[in-house]
């Protein structure tokens, strides 16, 4: 494995991921921001969310994107399209089953079973996350396949 | 066998259907049940309160679906909520016997939860005989999806019945047998004295079946919703004279607040009508941004700021998609309310027709839902003493689109159909939205605000409101700028702080307004139409509020508050409006608009009459009146 290339790719390619997300959120496309909601789990303060979120989103891309050249390595294949269908296959992986079982592992996230109680104040994103906007998933589905494109195109095997 | 004396009120049935002040809901805060006084489930949307009706008979007897459980024959009937609580009860009296049944949507907290398999959402009703010996009849005739669905009934052995109903599964458990007749169940059963008789009905979608055991743990949920429901009404800080009314308008609020969100819807019904065997019927399952400031005020007010906290949270986050720009109303997850569309197959309540779903006010351009909205976060922060940035930027930017649109004309607060006027409320709201912005820049909750700008602005609001709102022949403000009618909306000018409730020009629009839109005993229209439709109940309590604010005295208030109380149902719900001949109830039903126009009248009678025992010659407005100026 290349852990300079992969270093520098991964970083870009979650750099790009999260500018996707909030040009995306900022043209009102979806509610959905990933850092937000990671760093809601761990403040409750939205403003410092945001700045905990951006940290943990960028570790957990270079986490994920080991995974990306890990296949890459494994098919000694690396190019933009493979990276591209691996990142679609993540974006749906987060949209069907991450979306799903956020609420079950999120300290301020309500579920859609949640009540009567009135103290979290996340709402459900719900399946495919529909529940921040009908175009969450093609905005979701795009920053992901940018992610694996950027990786797949500059990431070079060892 | 002794005859018993028949204590109760008759069951009345006008068209084959119950009034709709003989109506009583129950809920879990996620979605809402109509039970009529004659024991019959006529409205419930699962899983969702926005979700097509399982029960659907109030907007069709015959298509609509109920579930009944009643005495044979003739019957006496009256309701009431288990103290503190949602829970129903509803007592029958027939000359052989008396009996108690139960209804409810069981509740309990989320530590529960974690201890026990709850199902995702359960209707529980307990039938007990408490005096002599009845005989029963249970009618269970879910139609699915407003009755557009197929329903498929299969009996399940101990399970119970099994209800497929199109996306959803249903599971009715008994503690005797069931029946399946077509696409129903039926069961007739007699019951002695002490005798029980629960059913458990459980929905689920998404996930396997919960069936819940009846008998002891039936009863153990019954009392773990009671604890639950008078466990969250003990926060409540009111001590004034009309606390049951108050709790009662709370726990009413309470039901349409949707927990995962945090929305609150406006109403739990669709297409009640405002005249009957007329067309004016609407959807209110939405979360309508004009309600959002007397929201906020009456959950404040009463000491819930993590209801609040959750309200507001969800008027700022879920409406990003659309700012700086707000819409009308929203659904319950904060996105754009489903287009209008009618029901043809429906005959409607009492044959007005005709059922709409969604509503077509999604599309108008309101501009007084800003100053709704800023008002309802300004008094959070204020409470709070901070404001996210997110929260500042969000505000500040309705701030401006304020500043550039207000001179334009909207539909108004009631949602005109009629194109759009220059409405002195949308003005109102207005100033109203920079004031606020203006007063919280001041005390240091956001920054960042243009203030000369908002000055400027907020100045021009107020110059015109003053030159062209008031109407010097008519001694009032109007409805619209230039304008030769009265609105009561207009009641508001001093709530918002605008103009002392005791300036001159305030006296003298109180008294145009009763006297222009006064439907007696205390009514009040919101505005004169041909032909009238019935008087709105949340105009009642602003008239309280301007009364008790100066606008009168405060016995004046306090005698018309009573009035207002007059029209509440048996069990102490609200609809949006009221039959000013028969004082019947009219529009849906339980209405978030009126019961918070309660809460907030008796927070304001309580504020006044403090007032008055501190300084006794102070006749100021409440603290919402105090303007950033």
């Amino acid at each position: 494995m290349n852990w300079q290339s992969w270093l520098l790719w991964g970083f870009v390619a979650t750099i790009a991921l999260t500018t996707l997300s909030a040009g995306a959120q900022g043209a009102g496309l979806t509610r959905m921001s990933f850092p937000e909601v990671l760093g809601l789990a761990v403040t409750p303060s939205r403003d410092k969310a945001k700045l905990y979120g951006f940290l943990l989103h960028v570790g957990l891309g270079l986490v994920y994107s080991l995974i990306y050249v890990a296949i890459f390595e494994s098919a000694h294949l690396a190019n933009w399209w493979i990276g591209g269908l691996i990142g679609l296959a993540q974006a749906l992986f987060v949209l069907i089953v991450v979306m799903t079982l956020l609420p079950s592992v999120h300290p301020r996230m309500a579920s859609e079973h949640y009540g009567p109680t009135a103290k979290r104040v996340l709402e459900p994103p719900g399946m495919m996350a529909l529940h921040y906007g009908v175009q969450t998933p093609l905005a979701v589905i795009a920053s992901h396949v940018a992610f694996g494109v950027i990786l797949g195109a500059f990431y070079h095997l060892r | 066998m002794t005859r018993l004396p028949l204590i109760y009120p008759y069951v009345s049935f006008a068209d084959g259907i119950s009034a709709i002040q003989d109506y009583a809901a129950i809920g879990d805060c996620r979605s809402v049940a109509l039970i009529s006084r004659q024991g019959s489930m006529d409205w419930l949307c699962w899983p969702r309160l926005d979700s097509g009706s399982i029960f659907g008979a109030i907007v069709d007897r015959f298509r609509g679906g109920h579930w009944s459980i009643a005495p044979q024959g003739e019957f006496r009937a009256e309701q009431h909520y288990i103290p503190g609580s949602n829970v129903l009860q509803t007592l029958f009296a027939t000359p052989d016997g008396r009996a108690t049944l139960t209804d409810l949507m069981p509740v309990c907290g989320e530590d529960y939860k974690q201890t026990a398999v709850v199902a995702d959402r359960e209707l529980l009703r307990e039938l007990q005989c408490t005096d002599g010996e009845m005989i029963f009849e249970m009618d269970f005739r879910p139609r699915p999806d407003y009755g557009r669905r197929p329903v498929r009934l299969r009996t399940e052995g101990a399970l119970g019945l099994r209800v497929d109903l199109g996306r959803g599964v249903g599971w009715l458990r008994s503690s005797l047998p069931l029946q399946v007749e077509g696409d129903g169940a039926r069961a007739q059963v007699r019951l002695q004295r002490g005798g029980v008789l629960q059913y458990s009905l459980t929905y689920t979608e998404e996930a396997p079946a919960v069936l819940p055991a009846l008998g002891a743990e039936a009863h153990a949920a019954i009392d773990r919703s009671v604890q639950w429901w008078r466990g969250w009404l003990t926060a409540s800080q009111y001590r004034g004279p009309y606390r049951n009314e108050v709790e009662r308008s709370l726990l009413a609020l309470k039901l349409l607040a949707f927990a995962p969100s945090g929305a609150i819807a406006a109403a739990a019904t669709t297409s009640l009508p405002e005249r009957i065997h007329d067309s004016l019927n609407w959807d209110y399952r939405f979360c309508w941004l004009r309600d959002a400031s007397l929201t906020v005020r009456a959950l404040l007010g009463l000491g819930y700021v993590d209801e609040v906290e959750s309200f507001v949270s969800w008027l700022l986050h879920s409406t990003r998609l659309t700012q700086p720009k707000l819409r009308v109303l929203y659904d319950l997850y904060g996105r754009m309310a489903p287009k209008e569309t009618i029901l043809e197959h429906l005959e409607g309540y009492r044959g007005s027709r005709p059922v709409r779903l969604g509503n077509s006010a999604r599309d108008q351009f309101q501009l007084d839902t800003y100053g709704e909205v800023v008002e309802a976060a300004a008094q959070f922060a204020e409470h709070q003493g901070h404001l996210d940035r997110t929260a500042q930027r969000a505000l500040i930017g309705f701030g401006k689109y304020v500043a550039k649109h207000w001179n334009q004309p909207d539909r108004g607060m009631w949602e005109s159909r009629s194109g759009g006027k220059n409405h002195t409320h949308s003005r109102l709201m207005c100033w109203t939205a920079l004031d606020r912005l203006l007063r919280m820049e001041k005390k240091g909750l956001i920054r960042g605000t243009p203030v000369q700008e908002f000055l400027l602005q907020r100045e021009r609001i107020r110059h015109q409101i003053e030159e062209r709102a008031w109407n010097p022949a008519l001694r009032s403000y109007a409805k619209v700028l230039d304008g030769e009618k009265v609105d009561a909306s207009l009641l508001r000018i001093a709530w918002h702080g605008f103009e002392r409730a005791d300036s001159a020009r305030m006296q003298a629009t109180g008294r145009r307004i009763m006297e222009r839109l006064g439907a007696g005993e205390g009514l009040l229209y919101r505005y004169k139409r041909e032909p009238e439709e019935g008087a709105f109940g949340a105009c009642g309590f602003w008239a309280v509020e301007y009364l008790a604010m100066g606008g009168g005295t405060l016995e004046e208030a306090h005698a018309l508050f009573r009035e207002q109380l007059g029209f509440a149902s048996a069990v102490g719900l609200l609809s949006e409006e009221v039959d000013p001949e028969t004082g019947d109830a009219l529009g849906n039903i339980p209405q978030a608009f009126t019961h918070v126009g309660l809460i907030s009248a008796a927070l304001t009678l309580e504020e006044q009459e403090r007032r008055r025992a501190e300084r006794p010659k102070d006749r100021r407005g409440h603290d919402f009146g105090e303007s950033a100026a």
